[in-house]
Order: structure tokens, then C-alpha cells, then sequence
């Protein structure tokens, strides 16, 4: 909707400033974020899904449901909702030509 | 030769378990997919966003303070670890992963407290990017000082759902909405068990009064819901209660209806499974202690009965002196006061399931076009195709054959629906349909661990 979509922090506390990368494009995040809150704060989502049915972002944020697993530019996965961001993390949210199976 | 206990899990079931262990001076060591002790209800928040225990917890935080301080005690005397996931099971061995390396455990005996996860009914929209489970709004907020959304709704149903509102309204969120499937009737049902905690009962009526301070509107009955979207985000949702349609712009939903339990590892350990007609899903058959049906394999917490935090500390001590017993260590255990104590949990929750419950309606009337299987993006009406050009009539077999199921969740989040839609389509009743089948890894393991043999794989 409109571009306030996503996470609203509503405590900051006095943390250092994270600085990582969403598809090349630099952003920000406080120490103690997960990727996936880092992701949502900056409007962005974890993943296309592989079916053709539009972006992802989450849905337990427990490790349960399996749907913000991201792909990073060192090739590394991880489950967005149970992993740290760091400072430059370079978080990989479509890998074009490779995001979708064939006939999805 | 000293015999090793192991417990799965360190939320409340889990600390009690240990706690009782160690005062009896056995050899204990507690696996805790989590970074920190509390299991999810009394979950620690981040470095950095900690905030006063009574902030966090609520009425509960000298409950949660006094459980970390109980495991932080026992840390030095357990051998303890954090961040260490058991994927699989085979006889009396683990199978575990601590993210860099795989390993294997042998125990003498198992106490699994695996805890819960939101028990959910897909909904039309519901993969779309703003979209949590009620547990996750309240992780968002509990351990990363978050709002999943600007503008807010919750639906669902339970005591979760008023609770994540509260706090929300409470922490400054911006709350639209509280949709709540359950009607007053239902409410009244289950009203004469929940008595048997009164202190729980006022609690919930308290945190109708916050939603209402905050002139936050609590809708109850509620049937035909559509989350919105433009692609992208969330946008807002639709909804029916009384033959009045409503829509409501929102940017966040949070959706859950209760919880289930976790018990994909006493399913490979080859424990014994009923149908609960309370809590209406499939439960571990144990004794009054914990004991299961396989022996020196004990079940405690949410991850075998939905009583909550309360009943999943009892739980825990019970499991632990059952096992203890067993090892043949004789020992003073109230035993007689914590199983009545569990007596009103179990009356409370049964009052719950009444009060709350599982709409299943929702999931035999979604949509044909709506994602049933978020994992691997099969719709509703592809499900009912399958099952009818098929005729499978239980859902190990409609999970081969239409993927439902079978994605990376393993049917955590779509398990709950498919099968009552499988009911309503000419298959086995609920009370009659196996479970879905468990498979290792019980999550997919990170690539690149070590084995045991030292190579990566």
C-alpha cells in the first residue's frame, strides 16, 4: 500500500546502527534485529515465492512455518526471523531466473 | 554407570523437568533450539531491546522472571545446550544440529517438552507480506520491540488473541480492529469450566477493558474473512458478522486460533496417538505423570496438552518424577497436589476449547481459489480435486498426491484444514484420520553442516 508498509518499531532502546545491503540497495538496522525485522522496517520482503504467487515475508517468526528463508550474497540460506543482521549482510531478495520453477 | 536424561525443549515444561532432575542428582542435559531459555511464552527479548519484566510479561513476569532464574541457576549443572536442534530420532538415539555441525546423543530416557506453535486456518490472502500468526505479532513485539503492521487487525480466537491486542494497544500500536470467529454463545459454554481458574478468567476480562480504553472494536462471530492486498502488502480485510459485510484498510494482520501442539518428535519416537475431542487435533496418549506409550519416553508441556504456561510447569515436574521413579530413584514428591492442580488446568482448558473454538467451518468453506499450502502454493480447490479424482480418503495418502502437506512447514500451518477438508470431501472422519506422517528433519537443516565423520555435506 503505501510506502509506510511493513514493521513499525515502537522501541528503540540505545543500540548501535547496523548497516547492510537489500538487492544492492543500502540500508539500516539496529543491533539486535533479526534480518526479517531489519527487512520489514525497510519495507521489503524476504523472498518471491517459487509457485508464482507473489513476495514473502514471514508468516511464524518462531522457525516453525519455513517462509522467510533468504538467500545471501555469500550463498548462504538462513531463516530471516532467526538470524541477526549484521553489518554488511547483503541480503538477496530475487535471484532472477532462478526464483521460479518451470511452469509455475 | 550414570544414567543420562535428556530433556527436548527449555520453556517452562522444560526448566521444571530439569529443575526436578538435578535436585535428585542425575546427570541432565537440556536441548534448546532457542538461543536463551523461556521457550516462547516467556521468550527473552534481543540485546539491546530489553525492557522491564513487567513491560514484557504482563501479569505474568514474576512467573517469567522467577523461570529464568530457575534455569539460569541450573545452567552450571546441566549440560546445556542453546541453539542445538534435534531433527530426527531413531531408538534410543538424537539426531542433532547446532547450525555448523551435525552429532548424535544416546539417552537412557527422554523428556520431550517441544511447546506449541499457533494453530491457524489458511485464509483467503493469507501469504501476503504483512501476515503473521498471532505468536509471531507477539514475538515482534516481545523480542524486537516491533509492530508487524502501522494499522493493525487480529483475528481469530482464544486468549491470545485479546492478549497480543492488549499489548499492542498498550505499547502504542495502532490496533484497528479484534475479529473473534467465536460467538457468545460459545462463550457462555465454555464459562462454567473456566471457573476453575477464576484469576485467568479476570485476567481475560481485564484485557477487554484495555481494547476497549482504546476504543478498539471487538467484533465477535465472525465468518467470510479476505485479507486484501495489491501484490505487494497487506491492504486491508473483509469480513461478515451478523449479515453485515465490513472492510477495514490495515497494513498488518495477526491470525491464530489457539494453539497446536509440537510433537513431531514423539511421533518418530513411535509413541501412540488419540483423537482429543477437547482440543479437537490428535494428541500423545500418556498417563496422568506423562508417561507415553514407549517406554523411558515421558511428554510434558504444550508440545502434548494445550494448558499453557502454568500447566506446562506442572507438567514438567510430573514427567521428571515419573522418570525419576522409573530410573528406580525413590524420592518426596508432591505428587498428589500437582496432579490436582493439573486437574483444574485440564477443566480450564476444556473451558477454553468450548469458549474458542477451532472454526470448522472456516477451512471446509475455503475458498476453491484460496492457498491451502503456503509452502508449496496449492489451492483449496486443487486439494478437493485431488481427493476427488483420487478418492484418498486419509491425508498421508492426499499429501502424496496433491503436495499439501508436504513442504518445508510439513504441514504445520495447513495440517488443521486439510484434514477437515478431506472429512467434508467423502473422506475419514476427523476422530478416525491418522496424522500427517512426521518426516526428518523435523526443519530443514542449514547446508554445509559437518557429520559426525568430520566431512561437510
Amino acid at each position: 500500500m503505501t510506502a509506510a508498509a511493513g514493521f513499525r518499531r515502537l522501541y528503540q532502546g540505545s543500540r548501535p546502527k547496523i548497516r547492510f545491503r537489500i538487492d544492492g540497495r543500502p540500508a539500516e538496522a539496529l543491533s539486535g534485529d533479526t534480518v526479517l525485522t531489519a527487512l520489514r522496517l525497510n519495507g521489503a520482503v524476504a523472498r518471491t515465492s517459487e509457485f508464482g504467487d507473489g513476495p514473502r515475508a514471514g508468516f511464524c517468526l518462531m522457525g516453525a512455518c519455513q517462509d522467510c528463508w533468504i538467500s545471501m550474497g555469500d550463498g548462504r540460506r538462513v531463516r530471516a526471523c532467526e538470524t541477526p543482521v549484521e553489518d554488511g549482510m547483503d541480503l538477496i531478495t530475487t535471484l532472477p531466473g532462478e526464483s521460479q520453477w518451470p511452469g509455475a | 554407570m550414570a544414567r543420562r536424561v535428556v530433556i527436548i525443549g527449555a520453556g517452562p515444561a522444560g526448566t521444571r523437568a530439569a529443575e526436578t532432575l538435578v535436585a535428585a542428582g542425575i546427570e541432565t542435559t537440556v536441548i534448546d533450539r532457542e538461543t536463551a531459555s523461556g521457550g516462547q511464552i516467556y521468550r527473552r527479548p534481543a540485546k539491546g531491546v530489553e525492557r522491564p519484566a513487567p513491560k514484557l510479561y504482563g501479569d505474568d513476569a514474576p512467573k517469567a522472571v522467577a523461570l529464568h532464574a530457575t534455569f539460569d541457576a541450573l545452567k552450571s549443572k546441566i549440560d546445556y545446550r542453546p541453539g542445538t536442534e534435534v531433527f530426527g530420532i531413531s531408538d534410543r538415539l538424537l539426531h542433532l544440529h547446532d547450525s555448523t555441525a551435525m552429532s548424535e546423543l544416546g539417552f537412557d530416557a527422554l523428556i520431550l517438552a517441544t511447546g506449541a506453535t499457533d494453530r491457524v486456518t489458511p485464509l483467503p490472502g493469507w501469504t501476503q507480506p504483512g501476515v503473521h500468526s498471532l505468536g509471531g505479532a507477539q514475538i515482534a513485539l516481545k523480542a524486537q520491540g516491533c509492530a508487524i503492521g502501522h494499522r493493525v487487525v487480529f483475528v481469530g480466537s482464544g486468549p491470545l488473541l485479546t492478549l497480543v491486542a492488549a499489548q499492542y494497544a498498550e505499547a502504542g500500536a495502532d490496533v484497528a480492529a479484534v475479529l473473534d470467529t467465536s460467538s457468545q454463545s460459545d462463550l457462555m459454554r465454555g464459562a462454567p469450566l473456566m471457573t476453575a481458574r477464576p484469576g485467568l478468567m479476570f485476567r481475560g476480562l481485564k484485557l477487554r477493558r484495555v481494547l476497549r480504553r482504546h476504543r478498539i472494536p471487538y467484533v465477535t462471530g465472525v465468518r467470510d474473512i479476505r485479507i486484501d492486498g495489491d501484490g505487494t502488502q497487506v491492504t486491508g480485510i473483509r469480513w461478515t458478522a451478523g449479515n453485515r459485510e465490513t472492510q477495514l484498510a490495515c497494513d498488518g494482520v495477526g491470525m491464530g486460533w489457539h494453539l497446536r501442539s509440537e510433537n513431531q518428535l514423539a511421533q518418530m519416537a513411535g509413541c501412540d496417538f488419540d483423537w482429543d475431542p477437547v482440543a479437537r487435533q490428535m494428541a500423545p496418549r500418556i498417563d496422568e505423570m506423562g508417561r507415553s506409550t514407549r517406554n523411558g519416553i515421558y511428554l510434558a508441556g504444550d508440545g502434548t496438552r494445550i494448558l499453557g504456561a502454568d500447566g506446562a510447569e506442572i507438567a514438567g515436574q510430573l514427567a521428571a518424577i515419573a522418570c525419576l521413579e522409573d530410573l528406580g530413584r525413590q524420592g518426596r514428591h508432591p505428587v498428589d497436589s500437582l496432579l490436582k492442580r493439573q486437574k483444574r488446568m485440564r477443566r480450564f482448558a476444556r473451558g477454553l476449547s468450548l469458549a474458542f473454538p477451532f472454526p470448522d467451518d472456516l477451512c471446509t468453506s475455503l475458498p476453491d481459489d484460496a492457498l491451502l499450502c503456503r509452502c508449496e502454493a496449492i489451492t483449496a480447490g486443487e486439494y478437493r480435486a485431488t481427493i476427488d479424482r483420487s478418492h484418498a480418503i486419509e491425508p498421508n495418502r492426499a499429501k502424496s498426491l496433491s503436495r499439501v502437506g508436504m513442504g518445508r512447514c510439513q504441514g504445520r500451518y495447513c495440517g488443521a484444514a486439510a484434514a477437515r477438508i478431506l472429512a467434508a470431501s467423502g473422506g475419514l472422519p476427523l476422530d478416525e484420520q491418522p496424522g500427517l506422517r512426521p518426516q526428518a528433519p523435523v526443519r530443514p537443516l542449514p547446508l554445509g553442516l559437518k557429520t559426525p565423520g568430520g566431512a561437510a555435506e
